[in-house]
């Protein structure tokens, strides 16, 4: 085989691994917007704000501490103490679930009912909101996330998938710390599934995704799911925080994944998980290809920040609804 | 008592048919007119143009184009920092490529390109709509950037990848360029605000502005009685972004000269213009100069407060700024959908009864 052509294997292995970190964004957008019919596109900022937050409680830093520092003239800014990790992961989902219902009380309660649009639009509002106590909390300066994940290229592979080419192949260049992102995010979404599926309140959870009056009149507590689905988004998002802060460091350009998804989303259709991972892959494949063998000899380069938007607004010409989305009928 | 439509007798229908049917509205808005026209340009310094003006007039005409869109079609649209940025590249090409005509030619052109280009991308919206006509937008936003980053033609190939205004006069008065003088740069700007607030207000009142409506309320039964929605869809795609690349223009050319794309017209900029038509009120011009008003002095005013007055780090201002703009739009969404623009409309019906109300 040509050492082209297995150069553009590697390049479709590691776009199916960042077509799994997207997914995984993609999928804490589907849980809420099945459930609530909110589109929460404040989902970036909260994996930012979850790696922050672990970063923060891990390095033992003082909440607040710039904002204390300036109205009360004082320099405090660490406790002194480090947790560890698991703890600290521990405390970070808390936080995530205090925040969920902190939104559910204060937000979303108030704006049952409204058009999809506000609903939207509050979740922008909101997602500036997060950025800025994330920010005031742990300060904005670029952290780096001390997980204790493997980094860098895995030898292994590189070493046995050598002999495949000729004297210019040196083997599949694949990050360790892909694959140890796609083993979990694989982990994380059969035990999505296991929880919908088997447990009371997964059930619960379908039955308000599937029709918010009959699951009322069977006695199922909307507000209670709306919690639970936006702490299950928050631990998604956690996760997809941890293995990007992992890669990039904890900085603002993490919440910009949350953009990424979005054309994911509209790809695999909003309301279904299934397709949120299809697309996630998609995108994933389909933008490294595409800088692959477009992008970088002949436009220039930089062309993943579009090509997703693009695929999927050619692609939603001919299918509004997406690949698995739910036939839009539109009644007067 | 003197807000009241009684005793004031329309006598032809061009009188019982203007913008503002009660008289002391009609003062109000000649007095406006005459404080912005024949006070402000002589008492205006640097830092007045720099930091509240020239901004405020500058993200009003955005904000009346996004509203055209937005508020009065109903379509969401988050590309308006990239066709900002259609309206300076193309404005720039232009003062480089004919440096004899007028500048004011070249806005006017650079909003027409930049018409086309909102309308090439507003043909999805025939088939896609609400979140994912919004996302779809974002194409544009980020493609748009890309292209004017990557293509050097756009930039003349300078080094830096920037694009710098030259300097150029309208009637002897130099308007951009380094040497502009504050009353200048707030003048030109105020004319194009003006004009296009009126065209914007008219277009809305009549037979184009009243199809929208009907797309925005329901586009399936609008089809139905005849409005044509490619027609209307897309006019309201070319016309919101003619202001848009008006004001992107402007954005570019007066006000801060030298740009970089990504930087000055980044996804940023596009919920920026959003927040403002929010937090003023969608479907309301007045809403456009509200929201674009309270975006602009809100930053301004947190720092004299924050930096100046309680002597507290730049960047914790910023912070709290953030939180502030994020807890008041989830706050005006929750109290008043319909935003500033909405109280005001409140004021006034308060005020036709006032002092004797029933």
């Amino acid at each position: 085989m040509s050492a082209d052509f297995l150069y553009g294997i590697e390049v479709v292995i590691n776009g199916l691994m960042a077509g799994v970190l997207y997914a995984l964004v993609a999928l804490g957008f589907v849980l809420i917007f099945k459930a609530s019919g909110i589109f929460n596109y404040a989902q970036g900022v909260m994996a930012l704000f979850a790696a922050l937050t672990l970063v923060g409680i891990m390095e033992g830093q003082v909440p607040f501490s710039h904002l204390i520092n300036a109205i009360f003239g004082t320099s405090i800014h660490h406790f002194g103490w480090e947790v560890p990790a698991l703890f600290a992961i521990f405390l970070t989902v808390l936080v995530m679930i205090v925040f969920a219902w902190a939104v559910q009380q204060f937000v979303f309660r108030h704006l049952v009912g409204q058009e999809p649009i506000i609903l939207f639009m509050a979740t922008i509002g909101l997602a500036y909101f997060l950025e800025g106590v994330g920010d005031l909390m742990w300060g904005s300066d670029i952290k780096t996330l001390a997980l204790g994940l493997p980094q860098g290229g895995s030898i292994w592979v590189e070493e046995a998938t050598a002999g495949l080419g000729g004297d210019d192949f040196y083997g599949f260049f694949i990050d360790k710390l892909d694959m140890v992102a796609t083993v979990v995010a694989i982990i994380l979404v059969i035990s999505l599934i296991a929880f919908a599926q088997y447990t009371k309140q997964g059930r619960a959870m379908r039955a308000v995704a599937d029709d918010h009056q009959a699951a009322l009149s069977v006695g199922i507590s909307l507000n209670f799911i709306w919690v639970l689905v936006w702490s299950l988004a928050g631990i998604v998002a956690m996760v997809a925080g941890i293995m990007w802060g992992a890669k990039s460091g904890v900085q603002f350009s993490l919440s910009l994944i949350a953009l990424k998804a979005l054309p994911v989303l509209m790809l695999g259709g909003f309301t279904s998980i299934p397709g949120a991972i299809v697309g996630g892959l998609i995108i994933g494949v389909g933008e490294k290809l595409f800088e692959y063998t477009i992008g970088a000899p002949y436009l220039g380069g930089a062309t993943e920040n579009w090509f997703a938007y693009m695929l999927a607004l050619i692609f939603l010409v001919f299918r509004p609804q997406g690949l698995f989305g739910e036939k839009i009928i539109e009644r007067v | 008592m003197l807000y009241r439509e009684a005793g004031d007798f329309k006598t032809s229908y061009v009188a019982d048919s203007q913008t503002f049917p009660i008289a002391f509205d009609r003062y109000r808005y000649w007095a406006i007119l005459a404080i912005a026209f024949l006070v402000i340009p002589f008492f205006i310094n640097d830092y007045w143009a720099n930091a509240i003006f020239v901004p405020f007039l500058i993200y009003a005409i955005a904000a009346i184009g996004l509203n055209i869109l937005t508020g009065y079609c109903g379509q969401v649209s988050l590309g308006t920092g990239g066709f900002m940025a259609v309206g300076a590249y193309a404005c720039y090409k232009l003062m480089t490529s004919f440096p004899d005509v007028s500048i004011v030619i070249h806005i006017i052109l650079a909003g027409g390109i930049t018409a086309a280009v909102g309308a090439a991308f507003g043909l999805p919206s025939l088939r896609i709509k609400g979140f994912y006509l919004a996302v779809a937008t974002l194409a544009a936003q980020f493609f748009l950037v890309w292209l004017f980053n990557k293509v050097s033609w756009f930039y003349n190939y300078s080094a830096s990848g920037q694009i710098n205004a030259p300097e150029r006069f309208v009637a002897g008065v130099a308007v951009t360029g380094p040497n502009t003088a504050p009353w200048a740069q707030y003048m030109i700007c105020l004319v194009f605000l003006t004009v296009c607030a009126i065209l914007a207000r008219n277009l809305t009142r009549g037979t184009i502005g009243r199809s929208w409506m009907a797309i925005r309320d329901m586009d399936i039964a609008a089809e139905i009685i005849g409005v044509n929605p490619l027609k209307a869809k897309l006019t309201a795609f070319a016309v919101s972004s003619f202001f848009i690349g008006i004001s992107g223009a402007l954005f570019f050319a007066v006000y801060l000269g030298a740009v970089e794309v990504g930087e000055a017209f980044g996804i940023q900029k596009s919920f920026l213009v959003l927040f403002m038509i929010i937090i003023g009120g969608l479907g309301s011009i007045f809403g456009s100069f509200a929201g674009a008003a309270f975006l602009v002095l809100l930053p301004v005013a947190l720092k004299v407060i924050g930096v100046d007055v309680l002597g507290w780090p730049t960047d914790l201002v910023a912070h709290l700024n953030l939180v502030i703009v994020g807890a008041l739009i989830m706050f005006f969404l929750i109290k008043e959908p319909h935003g500033l623009a909405q109280l005001w409309r409140l004021a006034k019906e308060k005020l036709r009864l006032w002092p004797f109300p029933y």
